[in-house]
Protein backbone atom coordinates (compact mmCIF):
# COMPACT_ATOMS: atom_id res chain seq x y z
CA UNK A 1 0.00 0.00 0.00
CA UNK A 2 2.71 2.35 0.82
CA UNK A 3 4.26 2.01 -2.93
CA UNK A 4 1.39 3.07 -4.08
CA UNK A 5 2.00 6.67 -2.16
CA UNK A 6 5.30 6.83 -3.31
CA UNK A 7 4.28 6.41 -6.24
CA UNK A 8 1.80 9.79 -6.08
CA UNK A 9 5.03 11.53 -4.15
CA UNK A 10 7.06 10.88 -7.06
CA UNK A 11 4.29 12.10 -9.17
CA UNK A 12 3.93 15.65 -7.17
CA UNK A 13 7.70 15.81 -8.05
CA UNK A 14 7.66 15.17 -11.34
CA UNK A 15 4.80 18.07 -11.89
CA UNK A 16 6.44 20.38 -9.49
CA UNK A 17 8.98 20.04 -11.43
CA UNK A 18 7.34 20.91 -14.51
CA UNK A 19 5.62 23.99 -12.83
CA UNK A 20 9.73 25.54 -12.10
CA UNK A 21 10.85 24.40 -15.18
CA UNK A 22 7.77 26.88 -17.20
CA UNK A 23 8.57 29.80 -14.66
CA UNK A 24 12.32 29.63 -15.19
CA UNK A 25 11.79 29.41 -18.89
CA UNK A 26 9.72 32.60 -18.70
CA UNK A 27 12.33 34.42 -16.41
CA UNK A 28 15.11 33.36 -18.90
CA UNK A 29 13.92 34.32 -21.83
CA UNK A 30 11.13 37.44 -20.83
CA UNK A 31 12.71 41.17 -21.31
CA UNK A 32 13.28 42.73 -17.97
CA UNK A 33 12.53 46.29 -18.07
CA UNK A 34 10.22 47.21 -15.18
CA UNK A 35 9.85 50.60 -14.58
CA UNK A 36 7.38 52.44 -11.95
CA UNK A 37 4.64 52.83 -13.97
CA UNK A 38 4.53 49.04 -14.82
CA UNK A 39 5.02 47.91 -11.43
CA UNK A 40 1.67 50.07 -9.89
CA UNK A 41 -0.96 47.58 -9.53
CA UNK A 42 -3.12 47.60 -12.64
CA UNK A 43 -6.85 48.94 -11.93
CA UNK A 44 -7.83 49.39 -15.96
CA UNK A 45 -5.39 52.63 -16.41
CA UNK A 46 -6.39 54.31 -13.33
CA UNK A 47 -4.39 55.10 -10.74
CA UNK A 48 -4.76 52.97 -7.12
CA UNK A 49 -7.12 54.55 -4.39
CA UNK A 50 -5.97 52.74 -1.02
CA UNK A 51 -4.89 49.83 -0.26
CA UNK A 52 -4.45 46.65 -2.32
CA UNK A 53 -5.16 44.31 0.85
CA UNK A 54 -7.92 45.69 2.65
CA UNK A 55 -10.37 44.04 5.32
CA UNK A 56 -12.73 41.19 3.54
CA UNK A 57 -16.12 41.37 4.55
CA UNK A 58 -17.26 39.36 7.59
CA UNK A 59 -19.66 37.37 5.34
CA UNK A 60 -16.76 35.19 4.04
CA UNK A 61 -15.98 34.29 7.90
CA UNK A 62 -19.37 32.97 8.03
CA UNK A 63 -19.75 30.44 5.13
CA UNK A 64 -16.27 29.40 5.65
CA UNK A 65 -17.66 28.56 9.59
CA UNK A 66 -20.76 26.84 8.02
CA UNK A 67 -18.44 25.07 5.22
CA UNK A 68 -16.56 23.35 8.43
CA UNK A 69 -20.02 21.91 9.92
CA UNK A 70 -21.38 20.50 6.69
CA UNK A 71 -18.28 19.26 4.85
CA UNK A 72 -17.60 17.07 8.67
CA UNK A 73 -20.86 15.95 7.90
CA UNK A 74 -19.64 15.05 4.39
CA UNK A 75 -16.73 13.38 6.25
CA UNK A 76 -18.74 11.35 8.77
CA UNK A 77 -20.84 10.23 5.61
CA UNK A 78 -18.25 8.63 4.10
CA UNK A 79 -17.55 5.87 5.91
CA UNK A 80 -20.96 5.28 6.40
CA UNK A 81 -21.32 4.92 2.64
CA UNK A 82 -18.71 1.79 2.62
CA UNK A 83 -20.46 0.10 5.33
CA UNK A 84 -24.32 1.06 5.07
CA UNK A 85 -24.98 -2.62 3.41
CA UNK A 86 -23.82 -4.20 6.46
CA UNK A 87 -25.20 -1.91 9.27
CA UNK A 88 -29.12 -2.09 7.69
CA UNK A 89 -31.89 -0.71 8.63
CA UNK A 90 -30.22 0.36 11.64
CA UNK A 91 -27.79 2.58 10.04
CA UNK A 92 -30.25 4.49 7.82
CA UNK A 93 -32.13 5.12 10.96
CA UNK A 94 -28.84 6.37 12.99
CA UNK A 95 -27.83 8.65 9.98
CA UNK A 96 -31.03 10.06 9.42
CA UNK A 97 -31.22 11.06 13.03
CA UNK A 98 -27.70 12.25 12.44
CA UNK A 99 -28.83 14.62 9.06
CA UNK A 100 -31.51 16.09 10.98
CA UNK A 101 -29.77 17.50 13.79
CA UNK A 102 -27.75 18.90 11.01
CA UNK A 103 -30.30 20.24 8.84
CA UNK A 104 -31.67 21.71 12.13
CA UNK A 105 -28.56 23.79 12.63
CA UNK A 106 -28.78 24.46 8.66
CA UNK A 107 -32.50 25.83 8.95
CA UNK A 108 -31.39 28.24 12.07
CA UNK A 109 -28.62 29.73 9.70
CA UNK A 110 -30.71 29.79 6.86
CA UNK A 111 -33.71 31.93 8.85
CA UNK A 112 -30.95 34.02 10.67
CA UNK A 113 -29.93 35.08 7.13
CA UNK A 114 -26.35 33.72 7.23
CA UNK A 115 -26.75 32.68 3.57
CA UNK A 116 -28.21 35.79 1.92
CA UNK A 117 -25.60 37.99 0.39
CA UNK A 118 -26.52 42.17 0.65
CA UNK B 1 10.83 -1.36 -4.16
CA UNK B 2 13.26 -1.55 -6.83
CA UNK B 3 14.84 0.47 -9.22
CA UNK B 4 13.00 -0.52 -12.37
CA UNK B 5 9.80 0.32 -10.22
CA UNK B 6 10.98 3.69 -9.53
CA UNK B 7 12.02 4.57 -13.42
CA UNK B 8 8.63 3.02 -14.45
CA UNK B 9 6.76 5.33 -11.95
CA UNK B 10 8.74 8.38 -13.02
CA UNK B 11 8.30 8.09 -16.95
CA UNK B 12 4.50 6.71 -16.55
CA UNK B 13 4.22 10.17 -14.25
CA UNK B 14 5.99 12.39 -17.06
CA UNK B 15 4.04 10.83 -19.79
CA UNK B 16 0.75 11.42 -18.05
CA UNK B 17 1.87 15.19 -17.56
CA UNK B 18 3.09 15.25 -21.15
CA UNK B 19 -0.34 14.27 -22.26
CA UNK B 20 -1.88 16.56 -19.79
CA UNK B 21 0.10 19.62 -21.12
CA UNK B 22 -0.82 18.28 -24.64
CA UNK B 23 -4.65 18.13 -23.70
CA UNK B 24 -4.64 21.43 -21.98
CA UNK B 25 -2.79 23.15 -25.25
CA UNK B 26 -5.01 21.18 -27.64
CA UNK B 27 -8.28 21.88 -25.26
CA UNK B 28 -7.60 25.89 -25.65
CA UNK B 29 -7.93 25.25 -29.63
CA UNK B 30 -10.94 22.84 -29.27
CA UNK B 31 -12.87 25.52 -26.96
CA UNK B 32 -12.02 28.14 -29.48
CA UNK B 33 -13.18 26.61 -32.39
CA UNK B 34 -16.45 24.94 -30.76
CA UNK B 35 -17.01 28.23 -29.67
CA UNK B 36 -16.55 30.05 -32.73
CA UNK B 37 -18.62 27.54 -34.83
CA UNK B 38 -21.49 28.09 -31.70
CA UNK B 39 -21.34 31.72 -32.82
CA UNK B 40 -21.02 31.02 -36.36
CA UNK B 41 -17.62 32.04 -36.78
CA UNK B 42 -14.21 30.07 -38.26
CA UNK B 43 -12.35 30.59 -35.21
CA UNK B 44 -8.54 30.18 -35.39
CA UNK B 45 -7.68 29.04 -38.84
CA UNK B 46 -4.06 31.04 -39.42
CA UNK B 47 -1.09 28.79 -37.46
CA UNK B 48 -1.15 25.46 -39.83
CA UNK B 49 -3.52 23.36 -41.14
CA UNK B 50 -7.06 24.33 -39.20
CA UNK B 51 -5.22 26.30 -36.89
CA UNK B 52 -3.77 23.10 -34.92
CA UNK B 53 0.15 24.40 -34.68
CA UNK B 54 -2.31 27.93 -32.82
CA UNK B 55 -1.49 26.48 -28.92
CA UNK B 56 2.46 26.11 -29.74
CA UNK B 57 2.25 29.75 -31.13
CA UNK B 58 0.67 30.79 -28.26
CA UNK B 59 3.60 28.98 -26.17
CA UNK B 60 6.09 30.08 -27.38
CA UNK B 61 4.72 33.99 -27.20
CA UNK B 62 3.85 33.17 -23.72
CA UNK B 63 7.84 32.18 -23.19
CA UNK B 64 8.66 35.35 -25.02
CA UNK B 65 7.20 37.93 -23.02
CA UNK B 66 7.64 39.98 -20.05
CA UNK B 67 6.98 39.44 -16.63
CA UNK B 68 5.79 42.21 -13.98
CA UNK B 69 6.12 41.67 -10.33
CA UNK B 70 4.15 44.49 -8.86
CA UNK B 71 6.06 46.61 -6.97
CA UNK B 72 4.66 46.02 -3.13
CA UNK B 73 3.19 42.25 -4.22
CA UNK B 74 4.60 39.65 -1.59
CA UNK B 75 7.48 38.25 -4.44
CA UNK B 76 7.77 34.21 -2.96
CA UNK B 77 3.76 34.02 -2.43
CA UNK B 78 3.44 35.49 -6.22
CA UNK B 79 5.81 33.34 -7.67
CA UNK B 80 5.11 30.38 -5.69
CA UNK B 81 0.95 30.36 -6.48
CA UNK B 82 1.09 29.34 -10.14
CA UNK B 83 3.28 26.35 -9.52
CA UNK B 84 0.39 26.13 -6.00
CA UNK B 85 -2.27 26.10 -8.52
CA UNK B 86 -0.66 23.84 -10.67
CA UNK B 87 0.38 21.14 -8.63
CA UNK B 88 -2.97 20.05 -7.39
CA UNK B 89 -4.60 20.33 -10.66
CA UNK B 90 -2.11 17.67 -12.16
CA UNK B 91 -1.83 15.20 -8.79
CA UNK B 92 -5.52 15.10 -8.70
CA UNK B 93 -5.64 12.33 -12.11
CA UNK B 94 -3.21 10.29 -10.41
CA UNK B 95 -5.99 7.90 -9.04
CA UNK B 96 -7.77 8.38 -12.39
CA UNK B 97 -6.97 5.19 -14.12
CA UNK B 98 -7.06 5.02 -17.82
CA UNK B 99 -7.46 1.25 -18.86
CA UNK B 100 -6.53 -1.91 -16.86
CA UNK B 101 -2.76 -3.49 -17.59
CA UNK B 102 -1.31 -3.72 -20.58
CA UNK B 103 2.05 -5.81 -21.66
CA UNK B 104 4.43 -3.22 -22.81
CA UNK B 105 8.53 -4.03 -22.91
CA UNK B 106 8.18 -7.65 -21.39
CA UNK B 107 6.68 -5.64 -18.17
CA UNK B 108 2.98 -5.54 -17.24
CA UNK B 109 2.44 -1.46 -16.94
CA UNK B 110 -0.55 -0.62 -15.39
CA UNK B 111 -2.57 2.20 -16.50
CA UNK B 112 -2.79 4.40 -13.64
CA UNK B 113 -0.19 5.88 -11.05
CA UNK B 114 -1.49 4.64 -8.50
CA UNK B 115 -4.56 2.47 -7.31
CA UNK B 116 -5.19 3.50 -3.71
CA UNK B 117 -7.95 1.95 -1.73
CA UNK B 118 -9.07 5.62 -0.99
CA UNK B 119 -9.33 6.87 -4.39
CA UNK B 120 -12.04 8.96 -3.71
CA UNK B 121 -10.84 10.50 -0.66
CA UNK B 122 -8.11 11.63 -2.14
CA UNK B 123 -9.79 13.43 -4.87
CA UNK B 124 -11.58 15.50 -2.68
CA UNK B 125 -8.59 16.25 -0.86
CA UNK B 126 -6.83 17.10 -3.17
CA UNK B 127 -9.68 19.45 -4.81
CA UNK B 128 -10.03 20.89 -2.00
CA UNK B 129 -5.88 22.04 -1.93
CA UNK B 130 -6.55 23.44 -4.88
CA UNK B 131 -8.17 26.27 -3.69
CA UNK B 132 -5.03 27.66 -2.02
CA UNK B 133 -2.97 28.62 -5.33
CA UNK B 134 -6.22 30.74 -6.06
CA UNK B 135 -6.40 32.16 -2.54
CA UNK B 136 -2.90 33.14 -2.75
CA UNK B 137 -2.37 34.47 -6.56
CA UNK B 138 -5.51 36.55 -5.56
CA UNK B 139 -3.49 38.23 -2.20
CA UNK B 140 -0.22 38.58 -2.81
CA UNK B 141 -0.83 40.25 -5.90
CA UNK B 142 -1.42 43.53 -3.80
CA UNK B 143 -4.72 44.75 -5.91
CA UNK B 144 -7.98 45.20 -5.08
CA UNK B 145 -9.71 43.27 -7.63
CA UNK B 146 -7.13 40.20 -7.63
CA UNK B 147 -8.08 39.85 -3.68
CA UNK B 148 -11.56 40.21 -4.41
CA UNK B 149 -11.25 37.11 -6.57
CA UNK B 150 -9.41 35.37 -4.56
CA UNK B 151 -12.08 35.35 -2.04
CA UNK B 152 -15.14 35.21 -4.40
CA UNK B 153 -13.18 32.15 -5.64
CA UNK B 154 -12.47 30.20 -2.07
CA UNK B 155 -15.98 31.06 -0.68
CA UNK B 156 -17.38 29.60 -3.93
CA UNK B 157 -15.46 26.79 -4.07
CA UNK B 158 -15.78 25.39 -0.66
CA UNK B 159 -19.70 26.40 -0.74
CA UNK B 160 -19.82 23.86 -4.14
CA UNK B 161 -17.40 21.79 -2.55
CA UNK B 162 -20.01 19.62 -0.17
CA UNK B 163 -22.07 18.92 -3.22
CA UNK B 164 -19.63 17.76 -5.04
CA UNK B 165 -18.64 15.35 -2.11
CA UNK B 166 -22.05 14.85 -1.19
CA UNK B 167 -22.38 13.61 -5.10
CA UNK B 168 -19.36 11.31 -4.45
CA UNK B 169 -20.78 9.45 -1.85
CA UNK B 170 -23.77 8.60 -3.98
CA UNK B 171 -21.55 7.14 -6.43
CA UNK B 172 -19.27 5.36 -3.38
CA UNK B 173 -22.40 3.71 -2.52
CA UNK B 174 -23.33 2.86 -5.62
CA UNK B 175 -20.36 0.90 -5.89
CA UNK B 176 -19.48 -0.12 -2.78
CA UNK B 177 -15.90 1.04 -2.48
CA UNK B 178 -13.72 4.02 -2.87
CA UNK B 179 -11.39 2.28 -5.28
CA UNK B 180 -11.34 3.90 -8.28
CA UNK B 181 -10.86 0.49 -10.10
CA UNK B 182 -13.75 -1.11 -8.18
CA UNK B 183 -16.07 1.48 -9.19
CA UNK B 184 -15.23 1.27 -12.48
CA UNK B 185 -15.82 -2.46 -12.48
CA UNK B 186 -19.27 -2.09 -10.32
CA UNK B 187 -20.64 -0.10 -14.02
CA UNK B 188 -19.67 -3.40 -15.91
CA UNK B 189 -23.01 -3.70 -16.48
CA UNK B 190 -24.67 0.04 -15.73
CA UNK B 191 -23.34 2.90 -15.73
CA UNK B 192 -24.20 5.07 -12.65
CA UNK B 193 -25.48 8.22 -14.59
CA UNK B 194 -29.02 5.72 -15.15
CA UNK B 195 -28.80 4.84 -11.64
CA UNK B 196 -28.12 8.11 -10.10
CA UNK B 197 -29.06 10.79 -12.81
CA UNK B 198 -29.53 13.83 -10.30
CA UNK B 199 -26.48 12.94 -8.74
CA UNK B 200 -24.70 13.10 -11.77
CA UNK B 201 -26.75 16.71 -12.64
CA UNK B 202 -25.36 17.75 -9.29
CA UNK B 203 -22.06 16.88 -10.49
CA UNK B 204 -21.67 18.09 -13.45
CA UNK B 205 -23.05 21.52 -12.14
CA UNK B 206 -21.03 21.88 -8.99
CA UNK B 207 -17.72 20.86 -10.99
CA UNK B 208 -18.55 24.03 -13.10
CA UNK B 209 -18.54 26.09 -9.92
CA UNK B 210 -15.37 24.09 -8.61
CA UNK B 211 -13.31 24.98 -12.38
CA UNK B 212 -14.32 28.53 -12.26
CA UNK B 213 -16.14 28.27 -15.85
CA UNK B 214 -18.94 29.95 -17.02
CA UNK B 215 -21.60 30.39 -15.76
CA UNK B 216 -20.12 30.30 -12.23
CA UNK B 217 -17.20 32.09 -13.40
CA UNK B 218 -17.41 34.91 -10.99
CA UNK B 219 -13.71 35.02 -9.71
CA UNK B 220 -12.65 36.10 -12.92
CA UNK B 221 -15.52 38.21 -13.94
CA UNK B 222 -14.09 40.43 -16.96
CA UNK B 223 -16.13 43.40 -16.80
CA UNK B 224 -16.28 44.17 -12.54
CA UNK B 225 -13.18 42.57 -11.26
CA UNK B 226 -10.76 43.16 -14.33
CA UNK B 227 -9.66 39.16 -14.58
CA UNK B 228 -10.29 38.46 -10.77
CA UNK B 229 -7.24 36.82 -9.08
CA UNK B 230 -4.39 36.72 -12.18
CA UNK B 231 -4.68 40.07 -12.83
CA UNK B 232 -1.02 40.75 -11.80
CA UNK B 233 0.43 37.85 -13.54
CA UNK B 234 1.62 37.90 -17.00
CA UNK B 235 4.26 35.90 -19.28
CA UNK B 236 4.40 32.23 -18.08
CA UNK B 237 3.07 33.09 -15.02
CA UNK B 238 -0.10 33.36 -16.59
CA UNK B 239 0.23 30.48 -18.56
CA UNK B 240 0.43 28.50 -15.69
CA UNK B 241 -2.83 29.35 -13.85
CA UNK B 242 -4.42 29.11 -17.37
CA UNK B 243 -3.01 25.68 -17.36
CA UNK B 244 -4.02 24.63 -14.13
CA UNK B 245 -7.11 26.11 -14.73
CA UNK B 246 -7.85 23.67 -18.00
CA UNK B 247 -6.11 20.54 -16.41
CA UNK B 248 -8.52 20.89 -13.68
CA UNK B 249 -11.36 21.06 -16.38
CA UNK B 250 -9.60 17.93 -17.46
CA UNK B 251 -9.45 16.22 -14.57
CA UNK B 252 -12.47 16.46 -13.31
CA UNK B 253 -14.61 15.38 -16.75
CA UNK B 254 -12.17 12.08 -16.12
CA UNK B 255 -13.25 11.88 -12.65
CA UNK B 256 -16.65 11.77 -13.59
CA UNK B 257 -16.47 9.63 -16.48
CA UNK B 258 -14.99 7.36 -14.20
CA UNK B 259 -17.55 8.03 -11.81
CA UNK B 260 -20.91 8.30 -13.42
CA UNK B 261 -20.01 7.31 -17.23
CA UNK B 262 -18.43 3.63 -16.68
CA UNK B 263 -14.64 5.23 -16.85
CA UNK B 264 -12.70 3.13 -19.22
CA UNK B 265 -14.72 0.52 -19.93
CA UNK B 266 -16.62 -0.07 -23.19
CA UNK B 267 -17.19 -2.79 -25.84
CA UNK B 268 -13.90 -5.40 -26.31
CA UNK B 269 -12.16 -3.80 -23.38
CA UNK B 270 -11.26 -7.17 -22.01
CA UNK B 271 -9.73 -8.57 -24.68
CA UNK B 272 -7.85 -5.09 -26.11
CA UNK B 273 -7.07 -3.40 -22.94
CA UNK B 274 -5.55 -0.65 -25.29
CA UNK B 275 -9.51 0.15 -25.66
CA UNK B 276 -9.34 1.67 -22.30
CA UNK B 277 -7.57 5.09 -22.66
CA UNK B 278 -9.26 5.72 -26.54
CA UNK B 279 -12.85 5.00 -24.73
CA UNK B 280 -11.84 7.65 -21.63
CA UNK B 281 -10.62 9.68 -24.44
CA UNK B 282 -13.95 10.44 -26.23
CA UNK B 283 -15.72 10.15 -23.08
CA UNK B 284 -13.52 13.41 -22.13
CA UNK B 285 -14.21 14.79 -25.58
CA UNK B 286 -18.16 15.02 -24.84
CA UNK B 287 -17.69 16.06 -21.31
CA UNK B 288 -15.30 19.16 -22.44
CA UNK B 289 -17.88 19.73 -24.97
CA UNK B 290 -21.21 19.84 -22.69
CA UNK B 291 -18.85 22.62 -20.58
CA UNK B 292 -17.99 24.53 -23.88
CA UNK B 293 -21.01 24.83 -24.75
CA UNK B 294 -22.83 25.41 -21.18
CA UNK B 295 -20.18 28.72 -21.90
CA UNK B 296 -21.53 29.82 -24.98
CA UNK B 297 -25.07 29.52 -23.85
CA UNK B 298 -25.58 30.95 -20.26
CA UNK B 299 -25.12 34.55 -19.02
CA UNK B 300 -22.75 34.57 -16.08
CA UNK B 301 -25.07 34.88 -12.82
CA UNK B 302 -25.40 37.02 -10.07
CA UNK B 303 -22.64 36.38 -7.10
CA UNK B 304 -25.50 36.24 -4.73
CA UNK B 305 -27.62 33.82 -6.50
CA UNK B 306 -24.75 32.02 -6.72
CA UNK B 307 -23.69 31.76 -3.03
CA UNK B 308 -27.60 30.93 -3.10
CA UNK B 309 -27.99 28.60 -5.37
CA UNK B 310 -25.05 26.41 -3.92
CA UNK B 311 -26.34 26.74 -0.78
CA UNK B 312 -30.51 26.14 -0.89
CA UNK B 313 -30.37 24.37 -3.47
CA UNK B 314 -27.58 22.21 -4.09
CA UNK B 315 -26.93 21.21 -0.78
CA UNK B 316 -30.58 19.83 -0.07
CA UNK B 317 -31.17 18.24 -2.88
CA UNK B 318 -27.49 16.14 -2.38
CA UNK B 319 -28.38 15.66 1.24
CA UNK B 320 -31.68 13.99 -0.29
CA UNK B 321 -29.92 12.18 -3.18
CA UNK B 322 -27.54 10.62 -0.89
CA UNK B 323 -30.23 9.14 1.44
CA UNK B 324 -32.09 7.96 -1.57
CA UNK B 325 -29.41 6.24 -2.87
CA UNK B 326 -28.63 4.38 0.67
CA UNK B 327 -32.72 3.77 1.09
CA UNK B 328 -32.88 2.06 -2.55
CA UNK B 329 -30.03 -0.17 -2.00
CA UNK B 330 -31.23 -1.50 1.41
CA UNK B 331 -34.49 -2.42 -0.62
CA UNK B 332 -32.95 -3.47 -3.63
CA UNK B 333 -30.40 -5.87 -1.13
CA UNK B 334 -33.00 -6.92 1.31
CA UNK B 335 -36.48 -7.54 -0.65
CA UNK B 336 -36.13 -7.72 -4.63
CA UNK B 337 -32.95 -6.97 -6.53
CA UNK B 338 -35.68 -5.21 -8.87
CA UNK B 339 -36.11 -2.10 -6.31
CA UNK B 340 -32.76 -0.65 -7.20
CA UNK B 341 -35.22 1.46 -10.07
CA UNK B 342 -36.22 3.13 -6.62
CA UNK B 343 -33.21 4.78 -6.44
CA UNK B 344 -33.31 7.39 -10.29
CA UNK B 345 -37.48 6.93 -9.58
CA UNK B 346 -36.93 9.16 -5.99
CA UNK B 347 -34.21 11.00 -7.38
CA UNK B 348 -35.75 12.16 -10.28
CA UNK B 349 -38.81 12.51 -8.39
CA UNK B 350 -36.84 15.23 -6.21
CA UNK B 351 -34.43 16.85 -8.57
CA UNK B 352 -38.41 17.71 -10.46
CA UNK B 353 -39.57 19.11 -6.80
CA UNK B 354 -36.62 21.15 -6.20
CA UNK B 355 -36.66 22.67 -10.34
CA UNK B 356 -40.68 23.59 -9.39
CA UNK B 357 -39.87 25.42 -5.86
CA UNK B 358 -37.35 27.50 -7.92
CA UNK B 359 -39.85 28.09 -10.15
CA UNK B 360 -42.27 28.92 -7.78
CA UNK B 361 -39.60 31.28 -5.74
CA UNK B 362 -38.71 33.13 -8.98
CA UNK B 363 -42.29 33.41 -9.98
CA UNK B 364 -43.36 35.15 -6.39
CA UNK B 365 -40.64 37.41 -6.28
CA UNK B 366 -41.49 37.99 -10.35
CA UNK B 367 -45.32 38.86 -8.36
CA UNK B 368 -43.40 41.35 -5.45
CA UNK B 369 -41.65 43.12 -7.97
CA UNK B 370 -45.15 43.60 -10.44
Amino acid sequence: MLLEYTAIAAFIIVTAAIGFIAIGLGMLFGPKKSTDKKAMPYESGMNPIGPGTRRMPVHFYLIAVLFILFDIEVVFLLPYAIAFRQLGLFGLIEMLIFIVILLVGYFYAWKKGALEWE
Amino acid sequence: MTFALLIEWLIKGFVLVLVLLGGFAYLTLYERKALARIQVRIGPNRAGPWGILQPIADAIKLIFKEELIPAKADKLLFILAPVVTLVPALVITAVVPWGSEIMMFGRVITLYIADINVGVLYIMSVASIAVYGVVLAGWSSNNKYAMMGGLRSSAQMISYEMSLGLAFISAIMLAGSMRMLDIVEAQRTLWFVLLQPVGTAIFLIATLAEVNRPPFDMPEAEQELTAGYHVEYSGMKFALLFMAEYDKMIAISAIGATLFFGGFRGPFVDTYPWLGPIYMLLKLVILLFGMIWVRATFPRIRYDRLMAFGWKVMLPLSLAIVFITAAGILLAEQVNPLLIWTVPALSLLAGVFTIAMIDRELRRKEYARA
